[in-house]
Formats: C-alpha cells, sequence, structure tokens
C-alpha cells in the first residue's frame, strides 16, 4: 500500500522493565484503574444520605444493573450476590472503551525508525483493541462462573455436567459442554477484541478519507458500540452464571415438559 | 499473481462471504423481535434484551471472519 496508514494488530510496547514490555494498550489500562481508584475513593468519603450529582450516576447505574440482573436471574438476593463481579466487568469494559475514543490521545505519540523507515507508535490506545485485555477479562469471567457454580452446587454436582458416565446421551453432552467452556472464552475475548479494533481501524480510516466533520457520526457509533459490546459482555456473564448455578435437574424443568407434552 | 495480490483477494472474500450469513440472522433477529414488540408492547424490555443477546452471539460469527480479514491483511 503506497499510503501509509499506521494500524497494527498487536499493541506497540512504549518501554520495557526488564524483559516485560509496557505497551500502549497497558498504560490506557492502568489510567481506568487509577480513573475507578481515584472515583471510588472519592465517592467513599463523600457519601451522603442524599446523593450529590457524581453519586447519583453512581447509584443509578447500580439500580438499573441490579434491575437487569434480577430479571435474567429471577431473584434479587442472587442478583446482588453477583452484582460486584457483574457490575465490575461492565464498568471497567465500559470506560476503557471510551477512554480510548477521545479524540486526539491516540496522535499523542512519537516516530520510531525501524530499519527502513520510521512507524507511528501511539503512546495511548484503546485497552480492549489489546486481545490480551480482552482474553484476560474472558478467562475471569469464564473462570468465576464455574468458581461460583462449584460454590451454589457443590464440587461433584457441578463436575458431574462435565462427566457424566449414567449414559451414552449424557456423556457426549458432558464433552460438549466442556468444549463449550472454551469456546466461550475465544467468543468473548474474539467480540469484544474484534469490535473495538474494527471501531479504532474504522475511525483512523475516516479520519484519513475526510479530516473534517465525517467522522463525527463514525465517533458517535463507536460510543454506541462501546457501550453495547460492554453491556453484552456483562449480560452474558449473567446468563452464564444464571444458568451455571441453576440446579440442572431441578424439579420444575420435568413439570414444565410434563405439561407440554 | 504474486503473494500480496493473493492476500488482498483473500482479505477481501473473507469478509464479503463471512459477513453474509451473520447479516441474514441479524435480519431475522430484528424482524421477529420488533414483530413481538408490537404484538406485545408490554414485553418490550425483556424482548429487547433476548434480541440483543441474540444478536451478540450472531454478530460473533461476522467478528470472526473480520478478525481472520485483519490476521490476513496484516501479519
Amino acid at each position: 500500500m503506497e499510503t501509509n496508514i499506521p494500524i497494527s494488530l498487536k499493541a506497540e510496547p512504549i518501554l520495557h522493565i526488564g524483559t516485560f514490555a509496557i505497551t500502549n494498550t497497558l498504560l490506557l489500562t492502568w489510567g481506568v484503574l487509577v480513573f475507578f481508584l481515584v472515583v471510588g475513593l472519592f465517592l467513599r468519603n463523600k457519601w451522603h444520605v442524599i446523593p450529590g450529582k457524581l453519586q447519583m450516576v453512581f447509584e443509578l447505574i447500580t439500580e438499573e444493573v441490579l434491575k437487569l440482573m434480577e430479571s435474567v436471574m429471577g431473584e434479587r438476593p442472587k442478583a446482588e450476590r453477583y452484582f460486584p463481579l457483574v457490575a465490575t466487568i461492565f464498568l471497567f469494559i465500559l470506560f476503557s472503551n471510551w477512554i480510548g475514543l477521545f479524540p486526539f490521545l491516540g496522535s499523542i505519540g512519537i516516530y520510531e525508525h525501524h530499519g527502513g523507515g520510521s512507524v507511528f507508535v501511539p503512546f495511548f490506545r484503546s485497552p480492549a483493541s489489546d486481545l490480551n485485555f480482552t482474553l484476560a477479562l474472558a478467562i475471569v469471567s469464564v473462570v468465576m462462573t464455574n468458581i461460583l457454580a462449584v460454590r451454589s452446587l457443590g464440587f461433584f454436582h457441578h463436575m458431574k455436567k462435565f462427566f457424566n458416565f449414567s449414559n451414552p446421551i449424557h456423556f457426549f453432552v458432558g464433552i460438549l459442554e466442556f468444549i463449550s467452556e472454551f469456546a466461550k472464552i475465544v467468543s468473548f475475548s474474539f467480540r469484544l477484541f474484534g469490535n473495538v479494533f474494527a471501531g479504532e481501524v474504522l475511525l483512523l480510516i475516516v479520519g484519513f478519507l475526510v479530516p473534517y466533520f465525517i467522522p463525527m457520526p463514525f465517533i458517535f457509533l463507536e460510543i454506541f458500540v462501546g457501550f453495547i459490546q460492554s453491556f453484552i459482555f456483562a449480560m452474558l456473564t449473567v446468563v452464564f452464571i444464571a444458568t451455571a448455578t441453576a440446579s440442572h435437574d431441578a424439579p420444575r424443568e420435568h413439570d414444565a415438559v410434563r405439561h407440554i407434552a | 499473481m504474486d503473494l500480496e495480490s493473493i492476500r488482498l483477494l483473500a482479505t477481501a472474500f473473507t469478509i464479503a462471504i463471512g459477513i453474509i450469513a451473520p447479516a441474514i440472522a441479524i435480519g431475522k433477529i430484528g424482524t421477529n423481535a420488533s414483530e413481538a414488540i408490537g404484538r406485545n408492547p408490554e414485553a418490550a424490555p425483556k424482548v429487547q434484551t433476548a434480541m440483543i443477546l441474540a444478536i451478540a452471539f450472531a454478530e460473533a460469527l461476522g467478528i470472526y471472519a473480520l478478525v481472520i480479514a485483519l490476521i490476513i491483511k496484516f501479519t
């Protein structure tokens, strides 16, 4: 290609501490963490019964997420028990997507000289456009789902879902369940990574084609996509937790089947 | 044809063919969801949640094609 659009699939390292490379996505991830730390400490110190504006926003988010979780899980206590994990995933992905969208943030950087030409390396890049970030979140989500299932059903009851020798059909269903745990990790991570990375590329290319005004609606689109993707990530976690912690040979299901039959 | 042009063609065909099925799926999901909301407007929030989840599953396939296309293009 003649035009030199700086798209790189993997995050660029900025500096090295020993053999550990600090990439530009990692820097912005730390930025999000610091942001949450500051907001959390601030809210804890300024907690009032009559909420201020910031407290109001977070109470609204809490209330909405709880309501949504209740509608999926069916009962309030269960929703409250799994709320911290789900809300953390939701807010963390949401803010890392939105911080990565800030205009001008991607244009702070340096030119690095590799052999022939010089390559532009931005200091900050949307965290989810790095597969490491999304893969880590996906593994946390799936492993936590299994741990929570073990905690609410018991170890052997949960393992019976994967290793069941009572009859051939259950045995093969168990194998499928086992594979689907890994498929979950792949689909979680690639969905978020693909959406955010595609958004970055889209914004970059639109900016190259028409620098003024036209990229505006695309930035709105990306704000929407960033919200939807974090929502979907959290929502799928809720659904998987809800199905994993529900006892799968509950009498209710048999009743329902009998009613239909 | 040299390797570079084969790579370009492969990128184009991956994304072009790979996006067909998710597009049809998302169209069907949207049609049925709006039909359901039209018949029973009170159930709109529940239908919307289910719709967005179903769209996410369908869209993931398109995203796989996109990721593969990007890998072919940039590595």
